[in-house]
């Protein structure tokens, strides 16, 4: 069982949960930026909730099977066509050899992904499918797919049904403005009181540059910074630090003007200050938004960050039992 | 130096060892990382040493927050009492300054550079004082350096000069970073140079380039076979001036498998290092060197 790739749509990726383990020497966790929707769309057609699939950015690849299986396309709203019919998003459906998978336009969100029977069964590489572009690793030969490829499709042990849906209320997407929970820290002692406060009160919107490696976010305004002298090995503008790691989901902010929140493919360190960290609750949310979007950051404890996380397992849970 | 602690978000903690960057922070950051790996705290996931700080991941569903937080914070002082020394390897990289590649990526982008009238090595040569582009040469490439940190991008060293701070080569990255850096380039930013693994965007001066690959994701190379990534933190690098003649001839030698890079076992003891910093690099040399 294969896959054809006859478009690529605009950077469609082999995706799984990811690849920790290796931040320490700049290999970072990749796998699917809403991991909630990858985990969900596997469930639908029966895989391990860590199979690979395929995600999909803003607009849609066309795809042809060799034999029959189960396909379920979640995330945000490209709604996908078999053979030019359509097909509903989170929910199974069934294809056979020489169908052709093609997708609409955008509606909502930003990614979907796209689970079949089986898995994308490319080599694993350091414990994972999810491929890493910048580092030329894992996935499809390291890179997005391109018109011609042919992905190897896993062989199923167990198919989930066609016609399996995921209820609404279980499909979580981001709100407008988009609600980014933080929790401030790192360096968010280097801004003066008052750009905390508007840096929290402003709305910003998703810049054009926002891919895996982070969402950078403009509109806001310009951070200042508490005077100091620069430290030895910095840099000499005050949003330097001596180069450090970035965790995921840091928020820096380069120069003050525009924050940049890391994502599945962070670059692992470097020497701009960070005023804090979303949640991990909230990074499949930034997964799914466009360019203009707006979003505001809500800073919150860690108390009510633990809290989120329970709530998203809790969302995890469901989503199984549904489909149990 | 008085270490900060901080949580990055719900799965981080942060850990400043100090504000500027010295070997004594690192040695610092890397004793206490030890101890995090000697003491194997149940839901701790990973553990990221950088300059003058480092970084635990951990699941919280594992490991309250504040617990492990005390737990670092308990084995910090324990560190604290451990000798600055380590068994390491010294790793020989040829450069190619001032090469062409390089050279028309800068011009490429002088509009962000500090000094768009001239390259690269030559504004590091003038704002550090050494004259002459031969001078800055002989000044990046006589002392050793030592790995600081690996990160940014899939196996790139962070590299800190082992030389007196007032001999130490500093320059402020770009106005702007570019969009493009040519795979295997020296960088230099802030105190730090660099090797950038892979070919993409980058914000640090740039003064040449290696024949010698460092990362390799399809393991293929004779020397990464065991592993895709050379550096790991605590390595020390001897840079070796070469022309274009031994530059072509290295990048066929790597391709044909024949290539093998020029490594030594050696010991470093910061107390020692820090004695005598001339005579103790000369000895790294002559472990490099001799027979």
């Amino acid at each position: 069982m294969a896959i054809k790739v006859h478009s690529p749509g605009l950077s469609t990726t082999v995706q799984d949960l990811g690849r920790p383990g290796y931040y320490h020497i700049g290999i970072p966790l990749s796998g699917a930026m809403d991991r909630e929707a990858l985990r969900s769309a596997n469930l639908l057609v029966g895989n391990d909730e860590n199979a690979a699939g395929l995600e999909v950015v803003f607009m849609g690849p066309e795809l042809e099977f060799t034999a029959p299986a189960t396909v379920a396309v979640t995330g945000g709203e490209i709604p996908p066509k078999l053979n030019g019919e359509p097909r509903e998003t989170w929910t199974s459906f069934a294809v056979k050899a020489g169908d052709v998978l093609s997708f609409d336009f955008l509606k909502a969100g930003a990614r979907a992904y796209i689970a079949v029977s089986g898995g994308i069964d490319v080599p694993v590489v350091l414990g994972s499918r999810s491929t890493y572009t910048l580092g030329a690793l894992g996935g499809h030969q390291g890179r997005k797919l391109a018109a011609g490829d042919e992905l190897p499709v896993g062989s199923a042990s167990k198919t989930g049904a066609a016609g399996r849906t995921i209820p609404v209320s279980l499909r979580r997407m981001p709100g407008s403005p988009a609600t980014l929970r933080m929790l401030p820290g790192l360096y968010w002692h280097r801004i003066t009181e008052d750009a905390g406060k508007h840096f929290l009160a402003d709305t910003w919107k998703v810049a054009p540059e926002a891919d895996r490696i982070g969402y950078r976010f403009r509109g806001g305004q310009k951070l200042a910074f508490v005077d100091r002298k620069p430290p030895f090995g910095a840099g000499s503008d005050p949003s330097n630090i001596v180069d450090a790691c970035y965790p995921y989901g840091s928020i820096q902010v380069p120069g003050g003007t525009e924050p940049i929140v890391l994502h599945r493919d962070a670059v692992s360190g470097g020497g701009y200050f960070m005023v804090g960290t979303v949640i991990s609750a909230d990074m499949d949310l930034i997964g799914q938004l466009q360019p203009h979007m707006p979003a505001q950051f809500v800073a919150v404890d860690m108390a009510a960050a633990l809290k989120a996380r329970k709530d998203q397992d809790a969302l995890a849970a469901s989503v199984r039992a549904a489909l149990a | 130096m008085k270490t900060r602690y901080s949580f990055g978000g719900d799965e981080h903690i942060f850990v400043e060892c100090d504000e500027e960057m010295s070997l004594q922070a690192f040695f610092k950051g890397l004793s206490i990382t030890n101890g995090v790996r000697d003491s194997r705290i149940k839901g701790v996931t990973e553990i990221c040493p950088a300059n003058a700080s480092f970084q635990i991941k951990f699941n919280p569903d594992e490991i309250a927050p504040d617990d492990l937080l005390a737990e670092l914070k308990r084995i910090e002082e324990t560190a604290s009492k451990s000798v600055a020394s380590l068994k390491t390897r010294i790793i020989e990289i040829p450069v190619l300054y001032n090469d062409p590649w390089t050279h028309e990526t800068l011009m490429r982008f002088r509009e962000r550079h500090q000094d768009p009238s001239s390259t690269d090595i030559e504004y590091a040569a003038r704002i550090n004082d050494l004259g002459t582009v031969d001078n800055f040469i002989k000044a990046h490439s006589g002392a050793p350096w030592f790995v600081s940190m690996v990160g940014f991008v899939a196996g790139l060293p962070f590299l800190y000069q082992m030389a007196e701070r007032a001999k130490q080569i500093e320059v402020p990255k770009y106005l702007r970073p570019r969009t493009d850096t040519p795979k295997l380039t020296v960088g230099h930013g802030g105190c730090f140079g660099c090797i950038y693994s892979v070919r993409g965007a980058g914000g640090y001066q740039m003064f040449g380039v290696t024949p010698m690959p460092i990362y390799d994701p399809t393991q293929t190379i004779s020397y990464l076979k065991d592993f895709m990534v050379l550096f790991r933190p605590g390595d020390i690098v001897k840079w070796k001036p070469i022309d274009r003649e031994e530059y072509d001839q290295t990048v066929a030698d790597v391709e044909a498998g024949k290539f093998q890079p020029r490594i030594r076992d050696v010991s470093f003891a910061l107390d020692e290092f820090e004695k005598d910093i001339d005579g103790y690099n000369r000895k790294l040399q002559e472990a490099l060197y001799g027979h």
